[in-house]
């Protein structure tokens, strides 16, 4: 069923009736998402893209039996949403807000360890493009169009670059079984890892491509976890190869403040943990069906 | 953002951090006027920069009499000051800080960090201050103590008095160095500082305890909610390029090469530099145009990277997702117009409505080099940088 999201998971909007929350909202009916409401404190009653209206995300879960919920809060309140959302028994949350300070993150994961493992909310982001389970369902902002139903996962910190990689496989025919954006920001939700590890175990999906950057320890964790946990075959790319030391490149975690987070060095980590390198954001197209042609042929 | 070590020494001093007496300069007058002020037979003069490594660099001077502070003064104010961390540009030294000398018996450090891995707060000393952390953890790896904060419950005491026993402070010196640990903690805390180090935390001959050094940085999504630290930026510490653009809301990072980059999303904006670089040039700039991509933020686009003499060639490279390509070429044939761009111009658009939007480009009349995959595009704009760096120094 592919990971985190399919075309029966039933999704809720927080920030529901904004400018952004409301475009995307549309969008994601649009391509085949359940959706079943939103949230926004006041206009609990009314409805909107014909979709009821609730005043808390607890009200919204007791009504309409969400599971799944999508953030479009503005930065200085995304956090508390995050966390109603958890409290509210969420059990998967989309994060879109980018500019959340880096405390209030931190603050948002040491709330979410009050819960056990099994019952604990998983939360995709923030400052990511969202999740898409191609031909079934949209949680994100990402345009649609441009992914084909498949079986090869992708996870990335980018969203435009994903959307390079995503293209260049359909070009060649190669589908997609679930996209995840887990984000620009230093403080996450959800690392490289805890995606990994969901695909490994997918039955949909037969190859991953891992979308990094330069900043933080992510990917080398997930490397290291691959060498020893993954049979799927494992495609990565490292995004910074011209990026200087201590600049902050767009992304608040894109820059290089210790060994080990430079692009290089990651890739150096990654070759040595096994995982396929595609050699420039040109090719992913390429170094992706040649892996899956070389893993069909051994099998 | 950065501040100056003055400034981040005021925060400090406030949550009961030790600092030596100083005051600030922009004058050699005001300079020797400060030495009066504070008094005693030694001062130290510092060039307020937004880098470390100052003393190497000559930004740091000590100075026993007026005519040594003025010399020194006149010497480094309206100066460039290039350190290993400022690039070969330099910063602009404006203002200084004079300081009473400090009999040093022991110098510590201590600093404290978002780590990414705990995903908290990270404290983390040494008995062996004075160098920086990164020479510390190659040369003195043992003696560094790290300790993380749960964001909670925030730092506890006898966190705070762990890190001073084990630096090995003498007894009397246990509750101040607690006080000042617990200090530092509450300003990055309650600043929503990204950086605080104190280098060194020098033990002096007299027994007390004192930050002779101050460096902060904040977390610049937190801003909205820090009026007092937005007020302590200094634009004249930041390349004038990125002043611009910051200002009009881009996010842009100046580099050294010849080829400037719009492009839409940080990581296609690193991934499309890379491949510059793999196409043998070199990128002038990081630049994300952010979502939408209208005609007025390409315009502002246009300017930002024109404003760099060094670029001579353009790489435009948007992913059109949740807006079309047609309204995106639409945006950059009338930037151009706008704006007037004298570099050759190579474009690469891809997502919605591509066929659409490569056609309004070609059937624009405006010199607009067309590309259709990321490596074209970068291979494109490399040779057009060559071919104009040619003719340029052909005239």
């Amino acid at each position: 069923m592919a990971i985190l999201l399919n075309r029966s998971t039933r999704v809720i909007v927080q920030g529901f009736t904004g400018k952004i929350g409301s475009f995307h909202a549309d969008d994601m009916k649009r391509y085949g998402t359940k959706l079943v409401g939103g949230v926004t404190p006041g206009k609990g009653g009314q409805t909107h893209l014909g979709l009821p209206i609730f005043n808390t995300v607890k009200g919204a879960v007791r009504e309409t039996r969400a599971e799944a919920s999508i953030v479009f809060v503005p930065p200085p309140f995304a956090a508390d949403s995050i966390m109603e959302a958890a409290d509210a028994g969420i059990k998967i949350c989309v994060c879109i807000t980018d500019g959340i300070p880096s405390q209030d993150m931190m603050q948002v994961k040491r709330y979410m360890r009050r819960y056990r493992f099994e019952d604990r909310m998983r939360l995709v982001g923030p400052n990511c493009a969202g999740v898409i389970t191609p031909g079934q369902a949209l949680m994100g902002i990402m345009p649609g169009s441009i992914y084909l139903p498949g079986r090869v996962g992708i996870v990335g910190r980018s969203g435009t670059l994903g959307y390079e990689a995503a293209s260049q496989m359909k070009a060649l025919g190669i589908g997609v079984s679930t996209s995840v954006g887990i984000g620009g920001d230093p403080i996450n939700g959800s690392s490289f890892k805890d995606i990994l590890q969901l695909f490994e175990r997918d039955d949909d999906t037969d190859a991953v491509v891992m979308i990094g950057e330069i900043g933080g320890p992510q990917e080398a964790e997930a490397a290291i976890w691959a060498r020893d946990n993954m049979r799927k075959p494992l495609i990565a790319y490292i995004a910074g190869l011209s990026a200087p030391k201590g600049r902050r490149m767009g992304h608040a975690g894109a820059i290089i403040s210790a060994f080990g987070e430079s692009a290089q060095e990651k890739v150096e980590i990654l070759k040595e943990a096994g995982v396929v390198i595609v050699p420039t954001p040109a090719s992913f197209g390429e170094v992706v069906a040649d892996t899956l042609a070389r893993t069909k042929k051994a099998a | 953002m950065d501040i100056h070590e003055y400034q981040a020494k005021e925060l400090l001093a406030r949550h009961g951090v030790h600092v030596p007496r100083g005051g600030l300069a922009y004058s050699p007058e005001q300079a020797t006027y400060r030495a009066r002020e504070i008094g005693g037979a030694k001062w130290v003069l510092k060039a307020q920069v937004h880098s470390g490594a100052r003393g190497k660099a000559g930004g740091i001077k000590l100075c026993s009499n007026d005519e040594e502070i003025s010399n020194a003064a006149e010497a480094m104010l309206g100066r460039k000051l290039v350190t290993q961390q400022t690039g070969p540009r330099g910063k602009l030294i404006s203002r200084l800080y004079l300081e009473e000398a400090v009999d040093i018996a022991q110098e510590l450090y201590l600093g404290f960090v978002l780590d990414r891995k705990e995903e908290r707060v990270m404290i983390v000393a040494s008995a062996a201050g004075g160098m920086e952390i990164e020479d510390i953890s190659e040369k003195k790896p043992d003696s560094i103590i790290r300790a993380t904060v749960d964001p909670g419950v925030g730092m506890q005491g006898f966190q705070a008095r762990e890190i001073a026993f084990g630096l090995g402070l003498e007894s009397n010196l246990i509750g101040k160095a607690t006080e000042t640990i617990l200090g530092c903690y509450q300003v990055f805390r309650d600043y929503d500082a990204s950086m605080l180090e104190i280098n060194p935390l020098v033990v002096t001959r007299d027994g007390s305890l004192v930050a002779l050094d101050a460096k902060m940085s904040f977390d610049e999504n937190a801003l909205f909610r820090r009026p007092e630290i937005s007020e302590l930026r200094d634009k004249s510490q930041e390349d004038p390029r990125e002043t611009f653009a910051s200002d009009r809301g881009l996010s842009y990072v100046g580099l050294d090469g010849n080829i400037g980059c719009i492009i839409n999303g940080a990581g296609l904006a690193m991934a499309t530099m890379d491949m510059i670089k793999i196409a043998g040039g070199e990128p002038a700039n990081f630049l994300d145009i952010g979502g939408g991509a209208s005609p007025e933020r390409v315009a502002k686009s246009f300017r930002a990277v024109l404003g760099d003499k060094n670029v001579e060639a353009i790489l435009v490279n948007i992913f059109a997702g949740i807006n079309r390509c047609d309204w995106v070429a639409e945006g950059v044939i009338k930037a151009i117009r706008e704006v007037g761009v004298d570099v050759p111009l190579v474009v690469r658009l891809s997502g919605t409505k591509v066929e659409e939007g490569r056609k309004i480009l070609a059937d624009s009349g405006e010199k607009v080099i067309v590309a259709d995959t990321l490596a074209e595009a970068a291979e494109k704009a490399v040779a057009a940088w060559r071919a104009a760096a040619k003719n340029k120094k052909a005239a």
